[in-house]
């Protein structure tokens, strides 16, 4: 790992400065408010933390109800982020650069707005609102709507993931099995997606992630309804605003925990990736002039 | 199997990468596709393989027309650049992929890819991985990948673009026995002249999408059929000069150059290979005009020059010498024996007199 700076030793007070800042910075602003958030869950013992947790059946409806949309915004992100990412680094086309613009969409736009305009479209005044109610199907306030939002917000981030991947990885392996007589399912399962396994699971827990916590376009088609639609972090802002702040915080604590094991499969994920890099790197050098010898 | 390209024509945007091209491909040749970057060499080799579409122009195979068949039933065995081997399956596996995807049974799978590692070398190295695997040994999984398949047309992109000279070389010779082993059709890209000139039967000079030259290695680098050619060729002194009379005139010194009768003066440009070029002592006496006062009417006209330098290459010794009435430089070589028994030595005055000389005149719509 050579891509370090070089450290001068002895330092400055300008460097002592500096870190020290840096060290505030990050406790204050992470640490500090996620160990308070575990503190104040706790504060009254772990039966107290369990019991808000498992015996309030609207806490468990939210949870049962992120655990069920969040898998099938992602699954569903999945598909399409390794549809779209092949798309747009597997050809060029006119629009191709509008189209990697519009995946970034839901970054830019902010969730509550993309609540409102599903509100808009599949609300009872909405455009589709007609053709739902004859079909007896019910997408605001209702479960589709949950997933629907969930997907939205979430739409970049397998994609995004795999673009660089896949471009960086080149189309010359396809073409390789083409070749050789592979159809395109083979191509797929056989050469595509063991190349692409490790963005493409990154890509999936850091939507996982996002689709867990989302609070802002999930508030506005659920219309909070306790034990019908709402979500862990829906739950989480009720049970605050009725000040019953420890059974908040530690439905809270319970996402704040999914979001470490997020980080540390993250970190791990991370590590195949690069290891897969170099593999990459080490299989394309040309003129390899460290030829590993056999023995 | 034969391979016959007619007319094909490809662009990409606005880049013509191939205008019109035809070529034969005789069954059992080994046929180089050699020019620069940019020629069209790739793409027609990726055409041929149904590995991208020609804008016009057919592909036939054996006389059967294979223009719009896909790549995965073209059963042609390809070598990539970079190999692009599969990184994630072992060498086993990636010699076996042709063979999976046809649903082969597990045993003839076996007994093949056991066959094919033995003929390239790889035995025992099945379990390796790619990225274990040294430039000259992926090079190999990836041939024995593409014949795994059992081709009639074996097709490789730069073979040996990313090894080190001595793999090279090694590698060189034992694809060309393979070749006639198999008896399979082969066509290679190459910007490598030596590597086209030692390994093919033929050679197909490639220059801006066109071919400008097909031939044997001999009659290619004997008889250069365009100024663009020899100049790929390299190593080569080139002089604008100019002809008439059925001569040409190279710093004053006259050539034959019975091709170009008129009396009408024209620009020319003379190729001389430094190796064509006879060179002698003279007594330090040269005339100023800088032709050899000495030549008798019999006699091959010669030019005088001074030595500049002599730099010994292994078998070669290259001569630099600067012609007395010019300011250009001149290779000449020698073997390096010869040159010894010479012993030339910077400043002295020589005459150097060529034994083949090829003269070109530019396209007549330069002509101002």
């Amino acid at each position: 790992m050579a891509n370090t700076l070089p450290t001068k030793p002895g330092r400055t007070p300008l460097d002592a400065l500096l870190v020290t800042g840096a060290v505030a910075t990050i406790g204050l602003l992470i640490v500090v408010p996620l160990a308070s958030v575990f503190a104040e869950a706790f504060s009254q013992g772990p039966q107290a933390w369990w019991e808000a947790i498992a015996h309030d059946p609207d806490t468990r409806h939210a949870i049962w109800l992120s655990l069920t949309v969040a898998p099938v915004a992602v699954a569903f992100n999945t598909v399409f982020g390794i549809a779209a990412a092949w798309l747009v680094a597997r050809f060029r086309f006119p629009g191709r650069t509008l189209l990697v613009a519009l995946f970034d969409v839901p970054f830019s736009v902010s969730p509550v707005v993309a609540g409102l305009a599903l509100v808009l479209i599949f609300g009872r005044q909405g455009i589709l609102g007609p053709t739902l109610a004859w079909l007896a199907m019910k997408v605001i306030f209702a479960w589709p709507g949950l997933v629907l939002a969930t997907t939205f917000v979430t739409l970049p981030l397998v994609v995004r993931e795999l673009i660089p991947v896949m471009e960086a990885i080149g189309p010359e392996e396809e073409l390789a099995a083409v070749s050789l007589g592979a159809n395109g399912w083979q191509v797929f399962w056989r050469v595509t997606l063991p190349n692409i396994r490790w963005a493409l699971l990154h890509g999936i827990v850091l939507a996982n992630a996002r689709a867990m916590g989302e609070f802002g376009a999930v508030y506005v088609v659920s219309g909070h309804i306790a034990g019908a639609t709402d979500t862990m972090p829906l739950r989480v802002e009720k049970l605050f605003q009725e000040y019953r702040t420890p059974a908040s915080m530690a439905v809270a604590s319970v996402l704040a925990a999914l979001a470490l094991v997020t980080l540390v499969a993250k970190v791990v994920i991370e590590r195949r990736l690069e290891a897969e890099s170099r593999d990459l790197a080490a299989v394309r050098n040309v003129a390899a002039k460290s030829d590993p010898s056999p023995s | 199997m034969s391979i016959h390209i007619r007319g094909v024509s490809k662009k990409f945007g606005s880049f013509q990468a191939l205008d019109n091209v035809s070529l034969e491909v005789p069954h059992g040749t080994l046929l180089a596709l050699l020019g620069p970057s940019g020629s069209g060499k790739t793409t027609l080799l990726r055409i041929i393989a149904g590995l991208e579409w020609p804008d016009a122009g057919r592909i036939e195979e054996d006389g059967a027309d294979v223009t719009d068949r896909h790549a995965r039933h073209r059963e042609v065995g390809f070598v990539f650049q970079h190999y692009a081997l599969f990184r994630h399956m072992s060498v086993f596996e990636n010699v076996a992929f042709g063979l999976r995807v046809r649903k082969t049974p597990d045993a003839e799978v076996r007994a093949r890819v056991d066959e094919l590692l033995h003929l390239v070398r790889l035995d025992g190295l099945g379990n390796r991985k790619p990225a274990q695997l040294s430039g000259g040994q992926r090079q190999r999984v990836a041939l024995a990948r593409a014949l795994a398949i059992r081709p009639k047309i074996l097709l490789l992109d730069e073979p040996f673009g990313a090894l080190d000279a001595k793999v090279r070389v090694e590698l060189r010779q034992w694809l060309r026995r393979l070749h006639d082993e198999i008896g399979m059709t082969s066509v290679f890209v190459t910007h490598d002249q030596e590597e086209a000139f030692e390994l093919a039967d033929e050679v197909v000079v490639m220059n801006q999408g066109k071919i400008e030259q097909q031939g044997t290695p001999d009659e290619v680098f004997e008889q250069p059929a365009t100024p663009f050619v020899i100049d790929f060729l390299g190593n080569v002194n080139v002089f604008h000069g100019r002809v008439e009379n059925g001569r040409a005139f190279w710093h004053g010194v006259p050539i034959a150059y019975p091709d170009y009768p008129h009396a009408q003066a024209r620009p020319a440009r003379v190729y001389l290979r430094p190796h064509e070029l006879d060179i002698a002592r003279l007594a330090a006496t040269g005339s100023p005009a800088g032709q050899n006062p000495n030549h008798s009417a019999g006699e091959e006209p010669s030019l005088l020059a001074e030595v500049l330098r002599v730099s010994r290459s292994g078998p070669l010794t290259r001569i630099t010498c600067q012609p007395h009435n010019s300011s250009g430089e001149l290779h000449v070589d020698l073997p390096t024996a010869t040159a010894r028994d010479h012993s030339f030595q910077p400043g002295e005055t020589v005459a150097i007199t060529p034994r083949n000389v090829r003269v070109f005149l530019p396209d007549p719509e330069y002509v101002i």
